[in-house]
């Protein structure tokens, strides 16, 4: 199975989340550099953390207007598995494949910190080996990280279950403590905090199984494990 | 702002004629003390700079280290105090920025930074508040935006630091043996300028940067921008992996004077070059200017023509600049011209070697009376004092510093920031470790001790982590060095150094001297800032969460040592007293002997006494922990002392190791064998901090409330003054 990450210009997860893809679930990953387009038969596709374009305009803007995003929204109508991390989950939103905005942390710093998230929906391709409410020990890195949407969003999110993550306490001013949500087919999923820095014990002060899950679900949901 | 009298009548004998404008500026720019280190380099040359695992080759920015299986290890440390000072988001970015470029040009990606930041009196002074929220914010906008974790360093307040600052910034790198950049050059490569545009900023920084910070001169700060350093990152690295590079050289202080003549003097060659091939900001910039402007984000590459195809391939992936601006010559000369017309050619080692100074030096005045001590006012409260301790600026959690920093990023952290030392995992297996440490109010009291004392701290930092020093970097950092008194406190503070680097083998593989600390109120406190390199052979110490009933043990004698202390200064506003001095044989014993317990696996968390003392050191375990503990001060090991003595004295070579009971006597019987000083002092449970001399109480503080201060304080002062 092929998961492709994307690297855009100031990209900085890349090489971890690809670590993580090959070294730690054995997944053929492979590069795909924004100004490329993405092989249709790909299996899955993971937009990584970082500051791409330095995070001028917004977080997110300008990349969210590369040429390979619209080979990402092709890739989202037909149901691909489609996960952005941090700048990624911004990059997803800014392109319009998810709703909602993310605005600068209500402390106005960049906040690093280790956070549990509650998982709300586990019906996602990167949700699926999870409990209901499972708690997952996983760290964040950013600037602009609170998420928002307006009541009437938020109703409708609630709705089609399009949260997939909240935060277990209030960190940085999110909606409804927001860390994550997906497309109303839920194939599309976005969240802040970084599964990657999680899923090996070495670095995972807490607990490196909760966060691996997210992993083990795509590998379930492509039929490569069950 | 520019060459001294005598300065330029040497220029002109030694190229026989009037030196024109922009051969003067090139000149002042690259002998300037910020880049031909004049009054520092004879005896910097006493540091011991070879060992095992150091390779040592021309032309590299940074220290490079041998850790096996075919990887590398490359460190150095920079500062950026005047531009810091004036601008400190801007500095500090900028600061970042120009050590990271230091690892690239060996070829290696960088994987750590670590910070020291050093400022005024934050709780009087709003300035001194100012900087260091811009600083903090500079270091992590541009550190975060590489993609680059910080993960460690320091942030000190003192009153010598009023209206300045100090920000040094150390970075390493990994890499492959084999993609070492071996830098060399032949007549007829090309000399290649990659990265950001020249523009007129940083215009004679580095002569900036080697005067007394009087006036606000805004064009000497460079201006940062992290999104073209990781392009540029990103871009040298595929550059080195297709072999594209022959030689490699940053822009930093003296811009494209000093990368030029620098490199071809460190190559033996000369270089031509065309100011009007540098792409540049403005259109309307004057040779002099494009030669002197310290622009950011600029590496200078030395390639051939077949392999510069491949180059310009790779810069146009990632949109950023490559100018062809000159080629290599063979007659070592540095030949300067904007199309045809000739605007500097001057022999290459005229331009690179300043004439090296030998400054007289003498012993302060102020040192002769500086240890003897005040009578102090008697405390009353412990308690009190303690929790003062906790939440001053110095002591408290530095948790609103490293929390703005991405730590994380990069996945190596293995042991986070905020604890003795912070450690990194490599591709090779092993672990590295590294801290860095200063301590300006010890150094001001006694440069030497001072000055070993920042030393043996990094060590004992690192060998809190289960690691072994491997390597040092240094950063001078002094006032004015033609005033004897301080270039006495200099020599000194180096031949300390030099005499624990010889004792305990730990080479000196890289290191800035940074002098003209100065503002009209006077010099900085002598602030030498030491960074450790320790190398984890199997696996690192992780701290693991101390528990009700767990022992600990302290390894080392308490002295009456407390000239520098915090319980001094911040609670007696007293500076003066007797500095803390290392043993050498005591302090090689407890790294050793601390090693060995840690390798056993007896040990769940070890710390290392420093600021505060013991009392600081104990609380700070405790905090940590959310768990109480009941400490007896007359089991404390050493000569008999006052119970704030004990409490508050920064004596070095202190460890305290926490342990499951069951381990209690493997670990005395191997403490033992190895003849070290220490003792079972207490355990740990409930939810106060407790000390007791004999069955007097001295210390009663609730954890939590303890914790709660600690962390917070500094945030609180920051946000709310």
């Amino acid at each position: 199975m092929k998961v492709g990450v994307v690297v855009f210009p100031g990209s900085n997860c890349d090489r971890d989340m690809y670590h993580v893809l090959t070294d730690v679930f054995n997944l053929d990953a492979r590069y795909f550099w924004h100004e490329k387009s993405l092989p249709k038969n790909i299996d899955a596709v993971i937009l990584p953390g970082g500051f791409s374009y330095g995070d001028r305009l917004r977080a997110g803007a300008i990349a969210a207007h590369s040429p390979i995003i619209k080979d990402i929204h092709k890739l989202a109508e037909k149901g691909i598995p489609i996960l952005g991390v941090c700048n990624g989950f911004q990059i997803l939103v800014e392109s319009g494949l998810l709703p909602g905005v993310l605005l600068k942390n209500e402390s106005l710093n960049f906040m690093c910190e280790w956070t549990n998230l509650i998982v709300e929906n586990n019906k996602t391709p990167f949700t699926n080996q999870f409990k209901l409410h499972q708690k997952i020990p996983i760290p964040i890195a950013n600037g602009e990280g609170k998420y928002y949407v307006d009541n009437d969003v938020l109703k409708q999110l609630k709705e089609k279950n399009q949260i997939v993550f909240r935060y277990s306490e209030i960190v940085n001013g999110s909606t409804d403590r927001i860390a994550g949500v997906c497309n109303k087919e839920g194939n599309v999923v976005g969240m802040m905090p970084h599964p990657e820095r999680a899923v090996e014990s070495e670095i995972n002060p807490v607990d490196n199984k909760p966060s691996s899950l997210i992993f083990k679900s795509l590998l379930v949901k492509m039929g490569v494990s069950n | 702002m520019s060459l001294e009298t005598h300065e330029l009548s040497e220029l002109k004998s030694k190229i026989g004629r009037n030196p024109t404008l922009t051969e003067l500026q090139i000149v002042a720019a690259e002998w300037s003390e910020h880049c031909s280190y004049k009054s520092s380099k004879k005896h910097l040359k006493m540091l011991p700079m070879t060992g095992p695992l150091v390779i040592n080759e021309k032309g590299y920015d940074s220290g490079v280290l041998d850790v096996g299986g075919g990887y590398v290890v490359t460190a150095h440390i920079e500062s950026h105090n005047h531009p810091s000072a004036v601008e400190p988001f801007g500095g500090a970015a900028t600061g970042v920025g120009g050590v990271i470029r230091d690892i690239l040009s060996a070829g290696t990606r960088p994987i750590a930074i670590f910070d020291g930041l050093r400022f005024g009196n934050i709780e009087k002074d709003q300035q001194a508040r100012w900087l260091f929220k811009n600083a903090v914010s500079g270091v992590a906008a541009y550190g975060n935006c590489l993609g680059i974790p910080t993960i460690g360093g320091e942030v000190e307040f003192d009153d010598c630091y009023q209206n300045y600052a100090l920000v040094d910034v150390a970075a390493i790198g990994f890499g492959k043996k084999e993609n070492l950049i071996k830098n060399h050059a032949k007549k007829g490569d090309i000399v290649v300028l990659l990265g950001g545009s020249t523009g007129r900023d940083g215009i004679g920084g580095s002569q900036f940067a080697s005067d007394s910070l009087e006036s606000e001169d805004r064009s000497a700060i460079q201006i940062p921008d992290p999104f073209i350093e990781k392009l540029i990152i990103e871009a040298v690295l595929e550059a080195r992996n297709e072999k594209l590079i022959h030689a490699m050289k940053d822009l930093g202080g003296g811009g494209l004077s000093c990368a030029i003549s620098e490199t071809a003097d460190a190559l033996s060659v000369g270089i031509e070059m065309d100011v009007q091939k540098v792409h540049t900001r403005e259109s309307d910039m004057h040779p002099d200017e494009i030669m002197v402007s310290e622009s950011q984000e600029r590496m200078l590459i030395i390639t051939d023509k077949i392999k510069l195809k491949k180059l310009e391939t790779i810069c146009k992936k990632f949109h950023i600049e490559c100018s062809v601006i000159g080629n290599v010559t063979s007659d070592n000369k540095m030949h300067v011209k904007k199309s045809k017309k000739t605007f500097a050619n001057l022999p290459i080692d005229v331009v690179a070697n300043a004439t090296l100074l030998d400054l007289p030096s003498k012993k302060p005045e102020y040192l002769k009376t500086i240890e003897n001590e005040n009578k102090l006012k008697i405390i009353s409260d412990y308690s009190k004092t303690l929790m003062k301790l906790l939440a001053s600026p110095n002591i408290a959690s530095k948790i609103w510093v490293y929390g703005q920093y991405d730590h994380e990023v990069g996945i190596r952290t293995v042991v986070k920031p905020g604890g003795d030392a912070s450690v990194l995992r490599l591709d090779n297996g092993k672990f590295l470790s590294a801290k860095i440490d200063g301590n300006p109010k010890q150094c001001y009291i006694n440069p030497r001790e001072g000055a070993i004392g920042c030393f043996e701290e990094a060590c004992r930092n690192v060998v809190c982590t289960g690691a072994k020093p491997i390597g040092m970097l240094d950063h001078l950092q002094f006032g004015n060095p033609k005033d004897p008194e301080i270039f006495w406190t200099f020599l000194e503070s180096l031949k300390g150094l030099t005499d624990f680097a010889k004792d305990f083998k730990i080479p000196c593989v890289g290191g800035k001297v940074s002098l003209y600390n100065e503002t009209p109120a006077g010099p900085i406190k002598p602030t030498p800032v030491i960074g450790v390199l320790g190398l984890i052979e199997k696996k690192p110490l992780i701290p693991q969460k101390i528990s009700e009933n767990d022992c600990l043990v302290i390894i080392g004698n308490t002295k009456d040592e407390m000239g520098g202390s915090e319980y001094f200064e911040y609670i007696h506003k007293f500076i003066g007293g007797k500095c803390p001095a290392v043993s050498f044989s005591e302090s090689k014993k407890n790294m050793e002997s601390v090693l060995v317990v840690i390798d056993k696996g007896l040990l769940k968390s070890v710390h290392d006494c420093s600021k505060g003392g013991f009392a600081v050191a104990v609380s700070e375990l405790c905090m940590k922990n959310m768990i109480g503990c009941k400490i007896s001060l007359e089991t404390v090991p050493g000569e008999k002392l006052g119970v704030d003595r004990i409490l508050f004295s920064e004596s070095h070579s202190r460890y305290l190791l926490a342990f499951d009971k069951k381990n209690l006597k493997k670990l005395e019987d191997l403490l033992k064998k190895n003849k070290v000083s220490f003792k079972l002092i207490g355990q740990f449970g409930g939810d106060k901090i407790r000390f007791v001399s004999g069955t007097k109480p001295i210390i009663d503080l609730r954890v939590d409330k303890a914790q709660k201060t600690w962390l917070n304080s500094l945030r609180d002062l920051v946000l709310h003054g």
